[in-house]
């Protein structure tokens, strides 16, 4: 009487997680992963082949976009994490009091906004009629308007903007919970700034570290707004291409191909991220 | 105590210039895009022309339309609005159920459902979208073909936006409602049992008032994220535009202030959402 009444209850809790992970995310990948492998023969038959997935290696405007689309991911969440660190060891180690709050506060607001106004605000400033070209002419170091907007340095800032609030949370977390007599032993047993930094802060910072490379990383592959607003005709993204596929073109299996592709590369990198810093999923996100 | 290490006088004077710059890049975008919503001129650019509120209350007699005359920025507006409700309905129902399931059942398998559970969070938004898009969309079309029976809902629209925007945002507000949980002492609930309730009862007594600062918490954190979603929400959406895929069809055709308007609008929206949950929740740990 009691199993069968306690088996009910975990039926009742386990089948709306079940309906959602399984109809919302298990069952669609999987139709993504068998659309891909389709090969559309004529308008109603199909057959089962690499189709498109020779296209991408054999195009090379796809597999270039997707290689540049990786490397740029991955500098710009290197990029973040150098400049989120000491921002977050300020926070959590440095500041006190009241400007301890504030300053954490500061950096989420920000992200209040969404992405889109992020993006804006970025295009706003950095265009040829915009704040900085206009900034240059008034203290005569431009003697026209200067395109700053429409280049990949444009893209990454815009990047790393967006990821820094997803850097800097777990960074001051984790730092946070440091014991700051481990450093001051790291500097009596004759560490200097670099070895203290690397044999005691960098280890212990490290969950916090990977749970936001692996974010941000993610957000930024997965990104489309920013690089196509901010990036120039040349830049493309791999997201863009997904979406011409899908979108302007409905060519859904090619599509599905890139887009299996994609999660490919990002399930790669964050569990080689993860087993290179011998971290576990659960650790750095749950 | 570190501040009691050793640094130089240089380094700590970089080390100031370095946070300054840092909060001025971080606040630069979000200010001139609020500053250039009163700008009386065209286009969002220096020179300053004057104060006006032209981009919130013109009704296009002058050639300018402000954002409450807009037609399709206000009904994009409610779509999102609509769309952001049920997001947070669906999502926190579901958020509940799943941190009673992690945190409160026993059951075989456990570990291996929480990892699928923490999935969405490492999927890209395009991914998710695109794989919903496929599944359901392509369902709608193969029974079309094969019965004639119209879908209508499982294709691009409403139901399909809010469908992708559940997919993570559930994953989300399980871990904020299941951490405050884990905050929670069972003796409790147990004393309410030893008192007479029934199960259901003291749930309702004792647990769920518990929970409810993190219900509020996830509740606001999903309605801001469903609301400035993207990467997902263009992937699915049909003609009844959301806000962000609006702002973004206006961005790329060109920029005038009454982007500016909106974007400040949203601003002050979700800053007064953030404090007001921040506040909530502040008041319940004491």
């Amino acid at each position: 009487m009691k199993s069968s009444a306690s088996k009910l209850s975990l039926w009742l809790f386990l089948a709306p997680f079940l309906l959602w992970i399984v109809l919302l995310v298990v069952v669609p990948h999987l139709q993504m992963l068998r659309v891909s492998f389709q090969v559309r023969e004529s308008w109603d038959t199909l057959a089962w082949g690499l189709e498109q997935y020779q296209n991408f290696f054999t195009e090379s405007y796809y597999w270039r976009t997707f290689v540049r689309t990786g490397v740029i991911s991955l500098f710009t969440t290197f990029l973040t994490l150098i400049i989120a660190f000491p921002i977050a060891w300020y926070i959590a180690k440095l500041a006190r009091g009241r400007s301890k709050g504030i300053l954490f506060l500061a950096c989420l607001i920000p992200f209040w906004a969404s992405e889109l106004v992020r993006t804006y605000g970025w295009m706003i400033l950095l265009r040829e009629s915009g704040l900085f070209s206009s900034w240059l002419q008034l203290l005569g170091w431009a003697d026209g308007p200067v395109e700053m907007l429409y280049n990949d340095v444009a893209v990454i800032i815009g990047l790393v903007y967006n990821g820094l609030l997803f850097m800097l949370v777990p960074l001051v977390t984790t730092l946070d919970g440091m014991d700051e007599n481990l450093v001051e032993a790291g500097y009596d047993l004759g560490g200097n700034h670099a070895t203290v930094l690397r044999e005691v802060v960098v280890p212990w910072a490290m969950p916090g570290i990977v749970s936001g490379c692996i974010v941000v990383f993610m957000l930024t592959l997965g990104s489309y707004l920013t690089p196509v607003l901010m990036g120039g005709k040349d830049s493309a993204w791999f997201t863009q291409q997904i979406f011409t596929q899908f979108i302007t073109r409905f060519n859904w299996e090619q599509g599905a191909a890139l887009g299996v592709l994609l999660l490919v590369l990002s399930s790669v990198i964050v569990w080689l991220g993860l087993k290179l810093t011998g971290q576990s999923l659960r650790k750095v996100m749950g | 105590m570190i501040r009691s290490v050793p640094r130089s006088r240089w380094f700590d004077s970089l080390y100031l210039a370095y946070l300054v710059g840092f909060f001025v890049y971080l606040a630069l975008p979000l200010l001139v895009t609020g500053v250039f919503a009163f700008n009386d001129a065209s286009f969002p650019s220096l020179p300053w022309k004057g104060f006006t509120l032209d981009w919130y209350l013109a009704d296009g007699s002058a050639g300018r339309t402000g954002l409450f005359h807009d037609d399709g920025l206000l009904s994009a507006l409610w779509v999102s609005a609509q769309i952001a409700f049920w997001v947070t309905v669906v999502s926190v129902a579901l958020g509940c159920v799943n941190a009673v399931l992690f945190e409160r059942v026993h059951f075989r398998g456990k570990e291996f459902l929480y990892l699928l559970m923490l999935l969405p969070l490492v999927i890209p938004g395009v991914i998710l979208g695109v794989s919903i898009l496929v599944f359901y969309s392509g369902m709608a079309n193969d029974i079309s073909r094969t019965w004639g029976l119209e879908l209508d809902v499982f294709r691009p629209g409403m139901t399909l936006v809010v469908m992708g925007q559940v997919t993570f945002i559930t994953t989300l507000s399980t871990l904020v409602i299941a951490a405050r949980l884990r905050k929670f002492d069972p003796q409790l609930e147990e004393a309410a049992l030893n008192l007479g309730a029934t199960p259901v009862v003291a749930w309702f007594t004792v647990t769920l008032p518990w929970l409810l600062p993190s219900i509020f918490g996830a509740a606001a954190m999903a309605f801001l994220m469903s609301f400035e979603n993207f990467n997902t929400t263009v992937m699915l959406t049909g003609s009844d535009t959301p806000l962000t895929v609006a702002l973004f069809n206006r961005l790329r055709e060109g920029s005038t202030p009454v982007l500016n308007a909106v974007a400040l609008l949203l601003m002050v929206g979700s800053a007064l959402l953030a404090i007001v949950a921040m506040g909530r929740s502040r008041s319940a740990d004491r």
